[in-house]
């Protein structure tokens, strides 16, 4: 038996289009941020079904890549999900 | 094996990993944009690439107003459905498809919108004078074709465009013959909407194409429907590129499409204009050694993509397309090539015209082949 799930904090990006989840993704596996597309948790509302998720620490990166690569997106928001 | 002298129409001969790409992806591709599981993803990140490879192709402003759809023309539909409306006026050339010219005098029968043609000359060149005196103050867009996909000729759409702009009007550009072939740079060429197809040039699958739309032009949903985001909107989202893209993209066909495009920014739109042009070159010499052949279209003056379109005398051309398909298993095309006024300006109405029409799979000797072919068939048909 599975042992039980746990709610970790993470680093979660919405976006418009999903063309800019994409862009997301691509930009965080060039540059070995960790982290995936997820769908959006219920928490939160976005135009885009899809968002990008990554542990909390990764939050700096994550904003600097966001930055760095002047990728669109509706916003940045910590949300307790399961690991 | 057949020769393949058609490719104006669609390109035969892929690069084999076209064709790797479709099987890949029909074995493994889900819904774009409809689920966060891999399938999915894959076919989602796939079409985003093809999107970002189409941008860089055409040196587009903006990735995301790359819209795919099902081919050029129904990318000219939606593009002149949406620019033009009662009380507008449209400029075209005679050079221009079908895709074009129907669109337009739908546009014309339906809301009254005014469509002037700007003649071609014998000779295929087009005036640009004539061009520039066609426009009025109502001229919202002109729809013009990059190169005739009966003659090869290859207009300057750059001056267009510069012409367009200065009556305040949009430039919309139909690829169909060039997009792979012939460099296109919608910035430094000033274009508003360039219109694609994928199985020509670019070598991807029939089913594939579409409109990159540069910002500030301000184009209307063609069709509504799901898109994965903004599902509670009650209307199409706004933002692109889901605003033109409405249901289940062709991710299957995309990923041929990226294939192909792989192989062109491999090669390289300057050498494969240059290959194709001197297989179309070799091509044309030969034949205008034959008596009694007329090569269409004003090649030695102009610049060209991969077509040399010719008659034998007076005979119609679907004998010549069809002796050589029977007697030498050479592809082409005869007929009217859904391209009207263009053989209307050429004089070629009643007798159509042979196209041979040339890709960067096609061999020198193929070349030699269809030229003797051809001179052997001119003998026999005098």
């Amino acid at each position: 038996m599975r042992n039980a799930r746990v709610k970790k904090p993470h680093v979660v990006v919405t976006f418009s289009s999903l063309d800019d989840a994409a862009e997301c993704e691509m930009a965080a596996r060039d540059q070995g941020i960790p982290g995936r597309i997820i769908p959006v948790p219920s928490e939160i509302s976005a135009g885009c079904g899809m968002a990008w998720a990554a542990p909390a620490e990764a939050e700096a990166a994550l904003r600097a890549a966001l930055a760095a690569n002047d990728l669109p997106h509706e916003g940045v928001f910590t949300v307790d999900l399961y690991a | 094996m057949a020769i393949y002298f058609d490719n104006a129409a669609t390109t035969m001969r892929k690069p084999p990993e076209v064709a790797r790409a479709v099987a890949a992806a029909i074995d493994s591709f889900g819904g774009a944009g409809r689920g966060v599981h891999e399938a999915s993803l894959d076919a989602g990140m796939t079409i985003h690439k093809t999107r970002k490879r189409i941008a860089r192709l055409f040196n587009a402003p903006d990735a995301k107003r790359v819209v795919f759809g099902l081919n050029v023309t129904d990318a000219l539909n939606s593009v002149i459905d949406g620019l033009l409306g009662p009380g507008d006026a449209a400029v075209t050339t005679a050079a221009s498809h079908n895709s074009v010219l129907r669109p337009l005098f739908r546009k014309q029968d339906r809301e009254g919108v005014d469509v002037t043609v700007v003649p071609i000359a014998p000779d295929a060149s087009l005036d640009l004078a004539a061009f520039d005196a066609a426009f009025t103050p109502a001229t919202k867009v002109a729809v013009v074709t990059h190169a005739s996909n009966l003659t090869g000729d290859v207009y300057d759409v750059a001056a267009l465009a510069r012409i367009a702009h200065a009556h305040g009007a949009l430039l919309v550009v139909d690829a169909a013959q060039t997009a792979g072939l012939v460099p296109i740079d919608m910035q430094a060429q000033a274009l508003d909407v360039v219109c694609f197809t994928g199985h020509k040039s670019l070598y991807g699958p029939q089913g594939t194409g579409g409109a990159v739309v540069a910002p500030g032009v301000d184009l209307p949903a063609y069709r509504e429907g799901g898109t994965g985001v903004h599902s509670y909107d009650r209307r199409q989202p706004a933002m692109y590129p889901e605003h033109l893209e409405a249901g289940t993209p062709n991710a299957h066909g995309l990923a041929g499409l990226s294939a192909g495009l792989d192989y062109i920014e491999s090669k390289g739109v300057d050498a494969l204009h240059e290959q194709v042009g001197a297989l179309a070159d070799r091509f044309e010499a030969g034949v205008r050694t034959i008596p009694g052949v007329t090569v269409l279209g004003g090649h030695a003056t102009r610049e060209r993509c991969g077509i040399v379109a010719l008659n034998v005398g007076g005979v119609d051309a679907a004998i010549v397309a069809d002796a050589l398909a029977r007697d030498y298993g050479i592809c082409v095309r005869a007929g009217a090539h859904c391209a009207p006024l263009m053989h209307r300006a050429l004089g070629t109405e009643r007798q159509g015209a042979v196209r041979f029409s040339f890709s960067s799979f096609t061999a020198e000797e193929e070349i030699d082949e269809g030229i003797e072919a051809l001179r052997a068939i001119a003998g026999e048909l005098r």
